[in-house]
């Protein structure tokens, strides 16, 4: 027997006292009963907590004059393991590489935040939010417009309390 | 105070069939919010509280969703029963609240009025019958829907039912031995005049009553008949909609009124403990609160705020048995089939039946002696079944009954096994080292 093996003996059915038995289980209800701690969030007057680790819907973030910052290098699309990004990149005359179709399918995302993670320029990221409910499946596919206006905060990949990470 | 002249009870009678039916049906609405809400509780959440006020209109929801739900009826029923079965068991238990005693008379200008929607001279006997009625329903709803587990369902239910009525009337027998009468307003009588509630003297009884009722109604632990983790649904499977509704709806009314009957025949109905002022009863023609100590009755001193009042003892009483039923449901797992038969026939029914032997030879002997009804007779009854229910708790307490059949004697052959090594040969066969015990 491995030396950390932890041999939990049963009691004989013959010993055990099973009306104490669901005496204890009765009392520990009783407890849970008049408990006022209760998990539930009564969700659309309270929001729980998100993490700033957290990773949900996409945002693109944007220059001081509504360009976004993506420079189409193709990073996310290949990165991504989902295959839920598309992107087609273009060049305008003085030689920038922009976006011209920017889609994320976020039926398709795992959020795992590594287009976050891969982009060179911190353009596309994953953010704290996970309010994206729709009434249509369509509007689950994410365009640049759409990715650029989300306002919800980004998500951080690393926790910035603790020194190991990043 | 006169007699109800004919009209006037005709009247009173009609009101309070409308009153209680009206007071069942709401109440039975609002224990299905209650049990959702207790279970939440236990279980750390919340519960539905968004319909109404502490959600509140949650059953107007509930009854609502229902009544626009499709009625499915599955092409190989046998409709006339599937539609039967609902019926037959919502309506034995609403009836049966009409022999229940809920409050002190009310004295009307037109004469006294009890509260009680039919004092009928069977009282208990009628409620014991109708009871035992409900199983059809049950039965006919899980043989009807021609689904195996509807089927299974209504066969569990079936045995259940039939085993457990058995120790739920012996256990009534010994109310009855020492009320000496059949009606429940003379119960909640001698209990306010023994001046103790008849689950101290009575104490065994009274344990093996709430066993045999929690069987009786298919809670937990003993709802065999549904059982969801192991049957879908049991035998309401196959219902839908209104039809479905109908059966959890038999079952809280069941509920409802075996909480009542715990009250009315243990813990002295309406009667309100400490304070003989309330205790009255109909004797030859008068409403009389006791006897003096010449043995000539007291006329009682009726009065509408001590209905009130008596009604209210009523209603605290009756609501920690639902209470009680649901904080249990919510504690305790489901037993097993066998083990549920085993308690019913080979603990329950023989320790009633020793049991009302006990009371028997105590109350005659007491009354040879000829101790006089009252306190002293009770407090030495309530020592002889102290006596008795400490016996049947320690028989049953060390798991000898409520464990697995033969489940110590399995586990001793397996213990041995291992120590010596090899496989362990046991009455029941041959088997390794007894894991599949």
């Amino acid at each position: 027997m491995p030396p950390k093996v932890k041999v939990v003996r049963r009691p004989e059915p013959e010993r055990t006292s099973y009306l104490r038995a669901t005496l204890k289980g009765m009392a520990l209800t009783f407890r849970h009963l008049v408990n006022p701690n209760k998990v539930t969030i009564q969700y659309p007057e309270e929001r729980p907590v998100l993490s700033p680790r957290w990773r949900g819907t996409h945002r693109m973030e944007v220059h001081a004059d509504g360009r976004p910052k993506c420079v189409a290098c193709g990073l996310c699309p290949t990165v991504c393991p989902a295959n839920c990004i598309r992107l087609v990149g273009g060049e305008d005359d003085q030689g920038n590489r922009y976006p011209v179709v920017y889609e994320i399918d976020e039926f398709r995302c795992i959020f795992c935040g590594m287009c976050q993670e891969v982009c060179p320029v911190e353009a596309i990221h994953v953010g704290v939010d996970y309010e994206n409910a729709e009434y249509t499946r369509d509007r689950f596919v994410y365009d640049l417009d759409r990715l650029m206006e989300q306002d919800h905060p980004t998500a951080l990949l690393w926790d910035p309390s603790d020194p190991r990470s990043e | 105070m006169q007699e109800l002249s004919q009209t006037a009870f005709l009247v009173a009678a009609t009101l309070k069939v409308l009153a209680v039916f009206a007071g069942v049906m709401g109440v039975v609405a609002l224990l299905t919010l209650l049990e959702r809400r207790i279970a939440a509780f236990i279980q750390d959440r919340l519960g539905p509280n968004r319909v109404g006020p502490f959600g509140i209109l949650q059953p107007v929801a509930d009854g609502l969703k229902n009544f626009l739900k499709e009625e499915t009826m599955p092409a190989t029923a046998a409709q006339p029963y599937f539609l039967l079965g609902p019926l037959l068991s919502l309506v034995p238990a609403l009836v049966t609240f009409a022999v229940i005693p809920f409050a002190s008379p009310l004295p009307t200008p037109w004469g006294v009025v009890d509260m009680i929607v039919a004092d009928v001279p069977i009282g208990i006997l009628y409620i014991l019958a109708l009871s035992s009625l409900a199983v059809y329903g049950v039965v006919m709803g899980g043989w009807a829907s021609n689904n195996k587990y509807s089927f299974l369902g209504g066969l569990r239910a079936s045995a259940q039912m039939v085993s457990y009525e058995v120790a739920l009337g012996l256990s009534v027998v010994v109310v009855l031995i020492v009320a000496g009468n059949v009606t429940l307003t003379e119960m909640v009588w001698r209990q306010q005049q023994m001046g103790l509630w008849f689950a101290f003297p009575l104490s065994l009884a009274f344990i093996l009553f709430v066993i045999s009722a929690f069987a009786e109604t298919n809670r937990l632990p003993f709802d065999m008949p549904e059982a969801e983790s192991e049957l879908v649904g049991g035998f309401h499977t196959e219902y839908s909609g209104m039809k479905y509704a109908m059966y959890p709806m038999a079952e809280y009314a069941h509920m409802l009124t075996s909480s009542a009957l715990m009250a009315t025949l243990f813990f002295g109905g309406w009667d309100i403990p400490f304070w003989r002022g309330d205790d009255a009863f109909r004797h030859e023609g008068i409403w009389i609160q006791g006897f003096d100590g010449e043995g000539s009755p007291v006329p009682a001193v009726l009065a509408w705020w001590k209905t009130i009042l008596t009604f209210g003892s009523f209603a605290v009483k009756t609501s920690f048995f639902i209470l009680l039923y649901m904080w249990v449901r919510w504690t305790v797992p489901r037993f097993r089939y066998d083990q549920i038969m085993q308690l019913g026939w080979k603990v329950l029914l023989p320790t009633a039946l020793a049991y009302v032997m006990v009371v028997a030879v105590t109350v005659l002997s007491l009354d040879t002696v000829g101790v006089p009804y009252g306190f002293v007779w009770g407090a030495i009854l309530t020592m002889v079944s102290a006596l008795c229910t400490a016996v049947f708790l320690w028989v049953v307490d060390r798991g000898r009954i409520l464990s697995g059949a033969a489940y110590g004697l399995r586990e001793r052959y397996r213990i041995q096994a291992r120590t010596l090594g090899r496989e362990a040969v046991t009455p029941f066969g041959v088997g390794g080292s007894g894991t599949t015990a």
